[in-house]
């Protein structure tokens, strides 16, 4: 900790809102499958280990991103010409921050600081409209102890925050690159999972996988999460035993009644037979939701007890151990609420081919089918098909999720990443005032 | 053991799933049952996509459906044993 305190003492000091004057490595090989090349090494109780950069406030990142972050959609424009000016920077616009009101603009903070805050970004440049909400982002940043610096337009206009954030934003670049790499156990690689365009090869082989995946990480004391509450629906008496305790499994339960009594009840127009299963899915073999949700719940193995029910973007405070997440089942949506809870890399199973990507979490996309392998290679890190010709089993296919998820980690691009995936989607509870 | 034509996930399941492409009417298929590691074989009674599922037995009109050892819906016509199973004749239980 003296190391990151006296690092973060030199690292550029942030400045106040509305002070404007302050300054394929794309591998030939993205397939593994089917004897996949396993490289990591064990440290420790047998537990494999990673490079990553350790933040002042302990937590391990795996990517090291400067990022301009907008307080609202007023302040898109700014941010986007910021990380334009700045080689290095990564602006994440997003179309909402203004009249929102109780408990959707606790979320909409919560999801902001909780990405300024996240271990793969270095430092954090926020720039919003007026001066207050932007420094509240600031100040909830701040706490973690990574440089931030927070511009507000309003009084200025966009060509005085612009020269300045970008002035701020250029030593933050200048000092995050010289950031190095550490190795660090699994212990301290936080993972979430979700899955996306399922189709039946979902449930056979590719959720099955990360299942394998999060058992084996389980016990090696990694903290991973899971989500999506609609899709759990068929299969949520089965969820509630996977709780740690009772108590627990009773709050996932709160929480799915919770959600068809408040989001499906009163705005269902008829039912969700188009939405859920979706077209794809559909398309794909999956019936009706009840088998979605099955298999679905693969993705969290055959041992592993989820230790605490979090709301939408909530940190995990109970330690290491498999979370679950009030979340939409949407993937941007769903992913975007997991990055912002602090998750630093993220593995999800496609059957039909959903392409999502996030702007500061690496996604792993894997999938089981094989024409979805064929004929959307340039998206899938990690073929996992051969399960089902049985030439892998789902212990030989988890070895591999570990073998390329060590690597994305170690820096590694994904097939998202490297294509430009950078879906920001804010969950919005309700209308704006 | 040569690769399956389709997947059966528990030994209850009265459905499994395709996983291979060009499933047409009368083909004979193999099948893993992965519970127990046993083979089933079926005769398909028309085409079936990868990923779609096949009766492994005849089913009636109001049957529950199982897959994964669990009640996936319900059947709302009568299927023949080898027919696709989709929603043209499962409904879910819920919405």
């Amino acid at each position: 900790m003296a190391k990151a305190a006296k690092r973060a003492k030199r690292a550029p000091r942030s400045v106040a809102v509305g002070s404007p004057k302050v300054p394929q490595h794309v591998e030939k090989a993205t397939l593994v499958s089917p004897n996949p090349r396993v490289t990591w090494t064990r440290s420790g109780r047998g537990r494999p280990t990673f490079w990553g950069y350790r933040r002042e406030n302990g937590r391990v990142g795996v990517r090291n991103h400067v990022v301009i972050l907008p307080l609202d959609d007023l302040s898109n424009a700014a941010s986007e010409a910021v990380s334009n000016n700045i080689k290095g920077t990564l602006a994440i616009p997003h179309p909402y921050g203004r009249l929102q009101f109780g408990e959707d603009l606790e979320l909409h903070f919560r999801t902001l600081i909780g990405t300024g805050a996240n271990p793969n970004v270095a430092a954090v440049i926020v720039i919003g409209i007026e001066p207050a909400w932007t420094q509240r982002v600031v100040d909830g940043i701040a706490k973690t102890g990574k440089p931030v610096a927070g511009f507000a337009i309003e009084q200025n206009g966009d060509h005085k925050v612009i020269a300045a954030a970008s002035r701020q934003a250029k030593e933050f670049v200048h000092w995050g690159s010289e950031l190095q790499r550490e190795e660090f156990g699994v212990d301290d690689l936080w993972v979430s999972v979700k899955c996306g365009e399922s189709d039946t090869t979902s449930g056979l082989a590719s959720n099955p996988t990360v299942g394998n995946f999060i058992d084996k990480m389980d016990r090696w004391g990694a903290t991973t999460c899971f989500g999506e509450t609609s899709e759990i629906t068929g299969a949520e008496m089965v969820c509630a035993t996977r709780g740690k305790t009772k108590a627990v499994g009773k709050k996932f339960m709160k929480t799915w009644q919770a959600y068809m009594d408040e989001v499906i009840e009163p705005y269902k127009t008829s039912d969700l037979s188009d939405s859920q299963p979706t077209k794809g899915n559909i398309q794909g073999g999956l019936t009706t939701i009840e088998e979605k949700a099955f298999g679905n719940l693969e993705k969290i193995g055959k041992k592993a007890k989820y230790v605490d029910v979090l709301g939408p973007a909530e940190l995990p405070r109970k330690g290491p151990g498999l979370y679950f997440m009030d979340t939409s089942s949407a993937a941007a949506e769903c992913v975007t609420l997991q990055a912002a809870a602090g998750f630093a890399v993220h593995l999800f199973p496609t059957g039909q081919g959903n392409i999502v990507g996030n702007p500061i979490e690496p996604v792993i996309k894997l999938t089981a089918n094989p024409r979805t392998v064929r004929t959307m290679s340039e998206h899938v890190d990690y073929d996992c098909s051969g399960i089902l010709r049985r030439e892998l089993s789902l212990d030989q296919a988890g070895d591999g999720l570990i073998d390329i998820t060590i690597r994305t980690c170690n820096g590694r691009h994904t097939a998202a990443e490297a294509l430009g995936h950078r879906q920001f989607v804010l969950t919005k509870l309700y209308r704006s005032a | 053991m040569a690769a399956p034509q389709f997947l059966v996930h528990d030994t209850v399941d009265t459905v499994g799933v395709v996983v291979v492409e060009g499933v047409k009417a009368g083909a004979a298929l193999s099948g893993w049952l992965m519970a127990t590691d046993a083979t089933i074989r079926i005769k398909s009674l028309g085409s079936i996509p990868l990923g779609h599922k096949v009766a492994l037995r005849d089913i009636k009109e109001g049957a529950t459906i199982i897959k994964y050892g669990h009640d996936i819906g319900v059947a709302v016509k009568d299927i023949k044993k080898g027919g696709h199973v989709h929603i043209q004749n499962v409904k879910t239980k819920r919405w």
